[in-house]
């Protein structure tokens, strides 16, 4: 495991690049109410209906905190190995825009809630740590419209107020695969502790990338520029690579690179500088004297850790030991809270390389097909256990049980009804089974010479035969054995 | 520190306050008296102060995670200046 | 009954309790005085009707287990009224209805009272003569012309000419207990996070605080049982037991001792100034009470401290009035820039755009150490004379204002000359302690002069107590000529 294990490198006219990315991600806290307004959080409601007088920072309003939301920070500080910081304090962030009702954003400058912390990035050719600089609550601005009217812009205010944390990672990763690792790996965590939904389209995690470069080798940090609000992984790497080329470019040429945010343009696929946000940078940061510094006691920090779900690192190395499985397996099975919980309940009855093949073979693939998530397939754990035992018991074959799996996954049917209700148990019954045999060899006795003198070949035809006269349904297992002996 | 008119310029800028030429240099003069009063705290060493703050002496208080407030559109949009039944209207940003 | 407008608000209430007069005949009397206040301007909205409406409601079944029963009240035109423009003294809220009511005046609501009327004040509360109000200056009823303090100078002015029997302001830096000592009438700022700020319109976070405007110290008693208490809708509220203040007033306060802070005698303080105070030190002494001299070494950095730390809380609570949500919108400006940048500098006045580039500039990049931080530190400091000298004394003896009230347009174009108005207030604020002026004697001119008592952090009930001591032997009586019913 190796801090600089990535080689991925720009090739610039005048030598190689390294490319040095830090990632802001704004997580959006899954809560009931807003973080500092009873209003409610739900996605998807009409406009301006889950605003309140707070919200929209009517004269006189004030704010309280949403106990929860400061639960669920500890809660992901500590899925981060992070210092939890018993006092924070929340800082006004002073800028006008339109849906920033208040002319101020509810933040935490310079004492947050949470400081430093890593995480584990899982890639192809091993693990990577990643630093985290510090995670802060602060308040989601409402949504401006700006395509409804010519020359108007439409406010909605449903989002202003919602409870966001703020992941910021130390400037560790140098590739857009890891990248991919670290989102990936965030939103597992969150999902995990239930603190984050991480769903990317209705916008619960967002990320501000900041890329700088510096010649291979070189260890001083070259100038970033930030890469504003990328709501999906695919256009943060596509970002990453057009900007990093477009410094080195810059660079190689003998300029130097200006200090800027940008904003990625998906259509064209490049970034471009954000113009008027020169005075932004003024945010003019003061302890909010509506609200009082967080103090966390102790005891509720410790109780919180001991109530952790199991996380997903934690969960890997559980099922690489008791299940067997390889670094791969496990990944896959914990990368998703849904699917560990599915796996170990079909494993809690029924056997485990079935259960793991099964799941990650035809399993997955029914809900790629159909688009659809665990939850809502209608293969259930318990259905998905009954069909490995009746493979694991013998009543059917592996062949059938891939016939039996195609109903279950339209119908939802019972594969032990399945299996009753078209007959398709296997012949398991060794007299009949030598009855069947018996007469394959006294039909074919000249196969029987060749195979006898040597044609090894011929066993399959023996074994086609067999599985011709029972229908398919003899037990090939019980054939194989019984055809052994009698062809000796 | 020494007030002068490019700085109240940048200054009413952040606060989104356009001020009037012929008023600037009166704001200037007023200003400069006002901050020359304020400076007076320079006087004081405060090194080893700690800044206030709270003025209380009490931790923050919280609220239960309910929803309790909002479905009150109506309300909220009753006294925007530009009448409309689902959105606050506002001009165009240019970007 | 003739005279109910002369009436104490004590008296007042005790005559509804007995039946001997009703909330109608009380609630006209006031109406009728309110008709002649075009010369004091203390008014900006007028609710008579759905008062005497109320007053009506009220006689037809009257409550008198309440604490104000029947009562009509005018307030400070900084509290959100459901239904009733609030206007903050300003354009930019000119036309603002709240659909909402601020948690103060509920609380006077559910004892029984009622809205009068929204009083004049000066704009966001930034003032300190009532000058600088988009509605106009309010005059003071002692003479002509005279400022009645500021900002809650509608509140004051209208409470001494009787158009309303009790009221309700706010202070920041001094805006309740500068008006009540020019004006003759008793104004009380209780500790920080005693009375909820919920539905205030926001000028300072840190410092405002509600108070009661009254003619006497049982008036102020009864004024702030009814209004203090927790608010959970407001962080900064403190969740402590409601106190009985009008039930436990007594003037005994044998014993008690009372500080006479050296810094306070600043230089070139008018001789009438110092008289005043040395006899309500004496007359405290002829209480009971013993007095001690203290120091507060810090006090004359207080005014500079807040003339930091208000203005950049100023700046920040001031950004949603942006015309966006509600309140005042430029007709000019093709764009959100524009239309910030001329709804805020037409809807705002002067001497608010002035704080709000001072509060903008002392909390920008660079400056931020220099001013914010370093005014911090000198509050703490401020704070800290306080503290220990309350480990010596009971209350703090002072007068209220360096001067009684000036003429209108006298101070206007020096700031620091209207900003020293608040000396002797200012520190109050900043520490978060209680304080009341009481009207203590005259200026050679026959203006009235106030006495400030300073308590500690919530002590009210001492405080009122000494106050109760004083004003009984003060014995203040101020005969106003109406020259504004002519």
């Amino acid at each position: 495991m190796s801090k600089e294990n990535s080689n991925f490198l720009i090739d610039g006219e005048k030598g190689k690049w390294e490319v040095v990315i830090g990632l802001e991600v704004h997580a959006q806290v899954t809560s009931n109410s807003k973080l500092f307004s009873g209003s409610s959080t739900k996605f998807g409601a009409e406009p301006n209906t889950q605003v309140s007088l707070v919200d929209s920072a009517f004269p006189g309003m004030l704010p309280v905190i949403n106990e929860y939301c400061v639960k669920q920070a500890v809660k992901t500080g500590l899925g981060l190995n992070a210092k939890i910081n018993p006092y924070s304090v929340f800082d006004r962030k002073n800028y006008f825009y339109a849906d920033l009702p208040q002319g101020y954003q509810i933040s935490q400058f310079k004492h947050p809630i949470v400081g430093e912390g890593e995480i584990t990035l899982d890639l192809p050719n091993g693990s990577k740590k990643v630093g985290i600089e510090r995670l802060h609550l602060e308040q989601d601005a409402g949504k401006s419209i700006h395509d409804l009217d010519p020359s108007n812009t439409f406010v909605d205010l449903n989002r202003s107020g919602v409870a966001l944390m703020e992941i910021v990672s130390k400037p560790d990763m140098r590739s857009p695969d890891e990248v991919n690792a670290y989102v990936k790996k965030l939103r597992s965590i969150m999902r995990y502790l239930g603190t984050c939904d991480g769903n990317m389209q209705e916008g619960s995690l967002r990320a501000d990338v900041n890329v700088s470069v510096r010649k291979e080798g070189d260890k001083k940090l070259g100038t970033r520029c930030e890469i504003k609000n990328v709501n999906s992984i695919k256009f943060m790497q596509m970002a990453i690579i057009y900007e990093a080329q477009r410094q080195v470019e810059l660079l190689e040429s003998g300029k130097t690179i200006d200090q800027e945010t940008r904003l990625f343009d998906t259509k064209k696929n490049e970034t471009r500088s954000m113009r008027s946000k020169e005075d932004a940078h003024d945010y003019r940061y003061f302890p909010d004297p509506d609200l009082l510094p967080l103090s966390l006691d102790k005891e509720l920090i410790e109780k919180i850790k001991k109530d952790l779900p199991e996380l997903p690192d934690q969960k890997k190395e559980r099922f690489i030991k008791d299940y067997s499985l390889s670094a791969y397996e496990a990944n896959v099975l914990v990368s998703e809270k849904e699917i560990s919980d599915y796996f170990e309940e079909v494993v809690k009855t029924s056997d485990i390389k079935l259960a793991k093949n099964w799941i990650m073979g035809d399993f997955f693939a029914s809900l790629n097909e159909k688009n659809i998530s665990i939850s809502e397939s209608p293969v259930t754990a318990k259905k998905m256990a009954q069909l490995i035992d009746s493979i694991s018991s013998g009543t059917i074959s592996g062949r059938t049980a891939k016939e039996v799996f195609e109903i279950m996954k339209e119908t939802g049917e019972e594969p032990n009804k399945i299996i009753e209700s078209k007959g398709l148990q296997q012949k398991s019954d060794p007299k009949e089974l030598e009855g069947i045999i018996d007469n394959v060899i006294s039909e074919n006795k000249d196969k029987v010479e060749q195979y006898k003198s040597g044609k090894d070949k011929l066993f399959g035809f023996f074994v086609g035969q067999v599985m011709k006269v029972s229908g398919g349904k003899a037990n090939p297992q019980l054939v194989n054995d019984i055809l052994k002996k009698k062809l000796k | 520190m020494s007030i002068d008119k490019d700085k109240i310029k940048h200054v009413s800028k952040l606060a989104r306050i356009s001020v009037d030429e012929k008023k600037i240099d009166g704001l200037t003069k007023d200003l400069t008296s006002i901050f020359k009063f304020i400076e007076q705290l320079n006087e004081l060493n405060t090194e080893k102060v700690k800044p206030l703050s709270s003025i209380l002496n009490e931790p923050l208080r919280s609220r239960e995670d309910k929803i309790d407030d909002g479905k009150m559109r109506d309300k909220i949009l009753e006294n925007s200046p530009k009448k409309n039944e689902e959105f606050f209207v506002v001009p165009k940003v240019i970007e | 009954m003739s005279d109910i407008t002369k009436k104490s608000l004590t008296e007042i209430i005790r005559l509804i309790k007995k039946k001997e007069i009703k909330s109608v005949e009380v609630t006209t009397s006031f109406i009728d005085n309110i008709k002649n206040d075009k010369k004091l301007n203390s008014f900006i909205t007028n609710c008579n009707e759905q008062a005497l409406e109320k007053a009506k409601s009220f006689d037809k079944n009257p409550k008198l287990d309440q604490l104000l029963p029947g009562v009509p009240i005018a307030v400070k035109d900084l509290f959100c009224t459901n239904g009733t423009k609030t206007t903050a003294g300003s354009k930019m809220l000119e036309n603002f209805i709240p659909n909402y009511e601020s948690t103060i005046t509920n609380n006077l609501w559910n004892e029984g009272a009622f809205l009068l009327g929204k009083l004049n004040c000066d704009e966001y509360a930034m003032g300190s003569s009532n000058e600088t109000s988009y509605f106009g200056n309010v005059m003071n009823p002692i003479a002509e012309n005279t400022v009645p303090g500021g900002s809650s100078g509608g509140s004051a002015s209208a409470l001494a000419a009787e158009l309303t029997p009790t009221t309700i302001g706010t202070d920041t830096g001094g805006s309740i207990r500068q008006p009540a000592s020019f004006t003759g009438i008793v104004g009380l700022k209780p500790t920080y996070g005693l009375c909820s700020r919920w539905g205030i319109v926001a000028f300072a976070s840190s410092l405002d605080q509600a108070g009661p405007m009254t003619k006497t110290v049982e008036d102020c008693a009864l004024m702030l049982e009814a209004m203090a208490g927790f608010d959970k809708k407001d962080s900064t509220s403190i969740n402590k037991k409601k106190e009985n203040y009008s039930k436990n007033l007594t003037d005994n306060i044998k014993g008690l001792k009372i500080g006479i802070p050296k810094e306070y005698r600043v230089d070139g303080m008018p001789k009438e100034i110092d008289k005043l105070w040395e006899s309500g030190k004496s007359l405290l002494k002829d209480a009971g009470a013993e007095i001690i001299d203290i120091s507060l070494p810090n006090t004359k950095y207080a005014l500079p401290t807040y003339y930091i730390v208000a203005p950049a809380e100023a700046s920040s609570n001031l950004a949603r009035y942006d015309g966006v949500k509600y309140g005042f919108r430029s007709s000019k400006g093709n764009n959100l820039i524009e239309m910030y940048e001329n709804t805020r500098s037409e809807g705002f006045g002067d001497e608010v755009k002035r704080r709000i580039l001072i509060g903008t500039y002392v909390l920008s990049s660079g400056y931020y150490d220099a001013y914010y931080i370093k005014a911090q530190k000198v509050r703490q400091l401020i704070k800290n004379d306080f503290d220990q000298s309350f480990k010596k004394v009971d209350a703090i003896l002072t007068p209220s204002t360096p001067s009684a009230a000036f003429k209108i347009g006298e101070k206007k174009d020096d700031p620091i000359s209207m900003y020293l108005n608040d000396i002797f207030t200012v520190p109050v604020n900043l520490a978060g302690i209680p304080a009341i002026s009481i009207p203590a004697g005259f200026d050679q001119n026959k203006y009235p002069l106030g006495l400030q008592l300073i308590g500690n952090t919530l002590e009210e009930q001492k405080l009122l107590n000494i106050a109760f001591a004083a004003e009984k032997k003060i014995n203040f009586k101020q005969d106003l000529n109406k020259w504004w019913e002519k």
